[in-house]
């Protein structure tokens, strides 16, 4: 059902970023959205292969009713565009995935990916610096040893602080196809990258060697029916991961049970109304995202209307169906032409599992309250709704009558979507990207 | 007796035939503006233009040099109009190829 809401939600806009202006560049537009584990840091990736890091400023006590803002903390390139000669092929920088290291000492380090290299980028910060040689003026030019009369000991001055990142590792040369996911392991140790045929498996200290653990690549091309459009590890068992496929299933797989994983351990699927069935039923049952609960119970699935949640006790079915934009279904012809059946959502879980959210077209993302099966169409939208100023809910109706705050499905803007989400993981503070800007709402806190 | 249960089982074909589902409607749709769509969407025709995602750009140095070599006397054809599809007897120049440049400016969300 779409949300009725009774108009507030209690969601309200807190940051938008990036430029408002019309005319947008290829390489303006976000491709990966992701919150740290801590939340602390919040990592976005664009079609030109950038990466901006923010951080959420120290929460300011004069000022209970505003959560702490997140600010630029750094900024770097991650991948570059390359051409492959040998196939003639153009290599995209765009950022398919970041995924962030849980973390260890003073540093972050983040998984970032494109089509082809996932590269291990370790983000420091230096706020001191050795002053006081003996050979060097501070300007760094040298000194005449003969003018030397006396030794000091160089010693740490505070500097301004400094952010820095640097790539550590290079994982390379082991995708034939286009890299569509990435996931660390929770022994920290591992993590497995996917394509759409194969599930690659590498240790994070090792660029050079990498073990393949699913390939459905059919001997003959001919026969190709299938692919693998998202994958994830399991959070809590370092030996169980999922990947999703095209025509709408997810496998899981333990690796314990044999070296290739090509047989799963269980299979989710639903079977197929037939009453529904048509030329697009497999396109829209295509799984664009899957993720974990938190507490490691659940599994979501999303397809290109709906959003699936399934207990890992139960192939057959899933356990909860939300509908996301239903009335896309008098849509898909033209949905099909311009190419937009194929746009692929992500999807989240809020912090303790009992909410799940996902984007949808017009700038409007959709977020469900599993208890309470109440569910709210919300707007992304510097225009309407100030900073603290509580979002109103949305309508989208098939009939000619409107409302306030109703929008007919024919006026739906489908240029303007929302595939990228991310949930804080402990406070109730979703960020996501349209095109080109990055929004951050928080819930009102009374 | 039995005519009647004829007529209404008729009437109640006539019904099913006509409600149609949504996305039955809009294959329709689709099946009127493409009449050679193929009958298996999802089948590997789809799959396989997924995953050549990223056009071929063929550009041979040795094709290129000879081509270079045969047509000294003649005119190159102009290549104008044909400047997205690059492949096949058309044999690409440098000028062809659009130029990758590598991102110089920061993101605008750094600001």
């Amino acid at each position: 059902m779409d949300g009725h809401g009774d108009g507030q939600s209690r969601w309200c806009l807190s940051q938008v970023k990036g430029a408002v202006d019309d005319d947008v560049a290829e390489a303006d537009i976000i491709s990966a959205v992701e919150f740290n584990h801590s939340g602390e840091l919040l990592a976005t990736g664009d079609r030109g292969g950038r990466i901006v890091i923010f951080q959420q400023e120290q929460e300011n006590k004069s000022l209970p009713q505003c959560r702490a803002e997140y600010n630029v903390y750094s900024t770097f390139q991650s991948h570059e565009p390359e051409f492959d000669y040998l196939k003639s092929l153009e290599i995209e920088e765009k950022i398919n995935k970041i995924r962030w290291l849980p973390q260890k000492n003073a540093a972050h380090f983040l998984l970032s990916t494109n089509d082809k290299t996932i590269k291990l980028w370790k983000i420091s910060e230096r706020d001191k610096r050795p002053e006081g040689y003996n050979l060097k003026e501070e300007d760094g030019r040298y000194r005449h040893p003969s003018s030397l009369t006396t030794l000091r000991v160089p010693v740490f001055q505070p500097m301004d602080l400094m952010v820095e990142a640097s790539p550590r590792r290079v994982y390379a040369n082991a995708h034939t196809y286009h890299i569509n996911s990435i996931s660390v392991n929770s022994d920290n140790e591992t993590y497995l990258s996917a394509d759409d045929l194969r599930v690659n498996l590498w240790h994070l200290d090792y660029t050079d060697r990498s073990f393949n653990i699913v390939d459905i690549k059919p001997a003959n091309m001919e026969e190709l029916t299938e692919v693998i459009t998202a994958s994830e590890f399991h959070p809590l068992q370092c030996n169980t991961f999922v990947y999703g496929s095209s025509k709408g299933s997810v496998r899981l797989c333990d690796m314990r049970a044999s070296a290739l994983c090509d047989q799963h351990s269980k299979l989710f699927e639903e079977p197929e109304d037939p009453s529904t069935r048509s030329f697009f039923s497999e396109i829209i049952s295509s799984i664009s995202d899957v993720k974990f609960s938190h507490s490691g119970r659940y599994m979501m699935t999303r397809d290109y209307l709906t959003l699936k949640i399934w207990d890992l006790h139960m192939e057959s079915h899933p356990v909860e169906t939300y509908q996301v934009h239903g009335y896309l279904r008098s849509k898909l012809c033209s949905l099909y032409e311009n190419d937009c059946i194929f746009d692929k959502f992500e999807c989240c879980w809020r912090g303790d599992d009992s909410e799940v959210m996902t984007g949808s077209y017009n700038n409007f993302f959709r977020m469900f309250e599993r208890e309470g099966q109440r569910d709210v169409t919300l707007e992304a939208s510097w225009e309407n709704g100030s900073p603290g100023c509580p979002l109103k809910s949305w309508r989208v109706s098939t009939g000619s009558r409107r409302k306030r705050n109703e929008i007919g499905v024919d006026c739906l803007d489908f240029s303007r979507k929302i595939l990228y989400t991310s949930w804080h993981p402990q406070e109730n503070i979703v960020a996501l990207a349209t095109v080109n800007n990055l929004y951050l709402f928080q819930e009102k806190l009374n | 007796m039995s005519s009647e249960v004829e007529t209404s089982t008729e009437e109640q074909q006539e019904m099913q035939d006509t409600v149609v589902s949504p996305e039955k409607a809009e294959e329709i749709k689709l099946k009127a503006r493409y009449p050679h769509l193929g009958a298996r969407p999802g089948g590997s025709d789809l799959l396989r233009k997924r995953l050549q995602k990223g056009q071929q750009k063929y550009f041979d140095s040795g094709d290129y040099n000879m081509a270079k070599a045969k047509m000294k006397n003649k005119q190159l054809p102009a290549a104008a109009a044909e400047k997205t599809e690059i492949t096949g007897d058309h044999i690409p120049t440098p000028q062809d190829l659009p130029q990758r440049k590598q991102s110089l400016e920061a993101s605008k969300l750094a600001f």
